[in-house]
């Protein structure tokens, strides 16, 4: 893929409480943030564990934000504060395994601030484009295929890929 | 309970990186309970594992399973079909585990993904302090249930060193002197004339230097 025709592909990982609703806001607001991320929405982002990380980057994500609230305006009190350790510990880990820790980044926002969110939607995808794809070359359609692969390596894996399954 | 930590990921690819289905062995008892070698942790190494190496390019395929304990036939037993199905087995198990794996499964090649660090406990969420180092003779009924052997840098049975700092320790400022430990542990259970007594040079023969150990029960045998 040239990279010219790049499009990063983001995961967020929105807490229910703040970026999720901020998003929403946006959207009410009709501020526009690039449609290359896709939003998943957590209780709190203190429910993400180190494996839902990971797992994104293998499947093939370019890049995952992870937003919780301000720090001290948690609405489980720290759920936030041990995700940005999480977080750091993953950025760590990708350093390891050969990826650039940028593509992994946490920012703390309120419901309130829609704005913040569309600006750092569009700076975790700049910073993605600049990186370029993941190298694990993974191509949309590339997921599926690799998670059947791996799940019939692996057959107690419960990472299944419900399209193949239905089709067989 | 057994206290072990992760190799980093690029020394695992290293060790793995000649075999083209590996498997990634978890043990559900002490690395479990330590963060290192659970099934979560076997879940975490493995895509750390097809990451690098699709990165690398290093053709890997990994496989998981995780059972309750590594250091015993009866479970290890349960993995004999993964094992067979695969080139090598990364054993996220202590170093005991490891061995007993490797001893069951004769033609395969076994790998330790961990580094077995101490023997200890859980201090706080997070947090896992030596407490014991298997010396083979204990001696904490002298010392108010505190180790010198573990807990102190220096090993001394008749302490304190001299060297320590208020009641820090002088090799280590995050540590605590252990035999101010001791100190105010037998102040309070009201036997400090147990210092009194001069202890003699312990037998490290009960210890590694005498060799391997074994421990025979003919009671218990059948």
């Amino acid at each position: 893929m040239e990279k010219a025709e790049f499009e990063p592909r983001v995961l967020a990982f929105c807490c229910h409480y703040c970026a999720y609703a901020a998003a929403d806001l946006a959207g009410t607001m009709r501020i526009q943030y690039p449609p290359n991320v896709r939003i998943i929405r957590t209780p709190c982002t203190g429910r993400i564990e180190t494996e839902y990380l990971i797992k994104a980057f293998e499947t093939g994500a370019d890049g995952v934000l992870v937003a919780g609230c301000l720090e001290g305006g948690c609405h489980y009190t720290s759920g936030n504060l041990y995700a940005k350790r999480r977080v750091q510990y993953m950025r760590d880990m990708l350093e390891e395994m050969g990826l650039e820790k940028e593509r992994l980044h946490m920012v703390n926002i309120s419901a309130a601030m829609a704005r913040p969110l569309a600006d750092a939607v569009t700076d975790m995808v700049e910073t993605v484009r600049k990186l370029g794809p993941s190298p694990l070359g993974l191509r949309i359609g590339d997921c599926g295929l690799r998670i059947e692969r791996d799940a019939a390596a692996n057959p107690k894996s419960e990472i299944r890929n419900p399209k193949l399954e239905k089709t067989s | 309970m057994i206290v072990a930590e992760r190799k980093k990921i690029p020394e695992l690819l290293d060790i793995v990186r000649e075999h083209q289905r590996l498997l990634v062995l978890g043990c559900g008892t002490c690395v479990t309970v330590c963060l290192a070698g659970g099934e979560r942790e076997v879940g975490i190494i493995s895509s750390a594992l097809r990451i690098a190496s699709r990165i690398q390019h290093v053709d890997l395929a990994v496989e998981e399973l995780t059972i309750e304990r590594q250091c015993d036939n009866v479970f290890i037993e349960q993995a004999a079909d993964a094992v067979e199905r695969n080139d090598a087995v990364l054993s996220l198990g202590c170093g005991a585990g490891v061995q007993a794996v490797a001893e069951r499964f004769h033609s395969k090649p076994v790998y330790a993904g961990l580094d077995t660090t101490f023997i200890g406990i859980l201090e706080e969420q997070g947090i896992w302090t030596e407490k014991c180092a298997a010396c083979g003779a204990c001696v904490l009924h002298e010392y108010g249930g505190i180790c010198p052997i573990t807990r102190c840098a220096k090993r001394m049975l008749n302490g304190p060193c001299g060297g320590s700092r208020e009641d820090r320790c002088e090799v280590r400022a995050d540590s605590p002197c252990a035999w101010q430990l001791i100190y105010a542990r037998l102040k309070e259970i009201g036997q400090l004339d147990k210092l009194r007594r001069i202890a003699p040079p312990k037998n490290w023969s009960r210890s590694l230097d005498g060799g391997p150990r074994l421990i025979v029960r003919q009671d218990h045998r059948i």
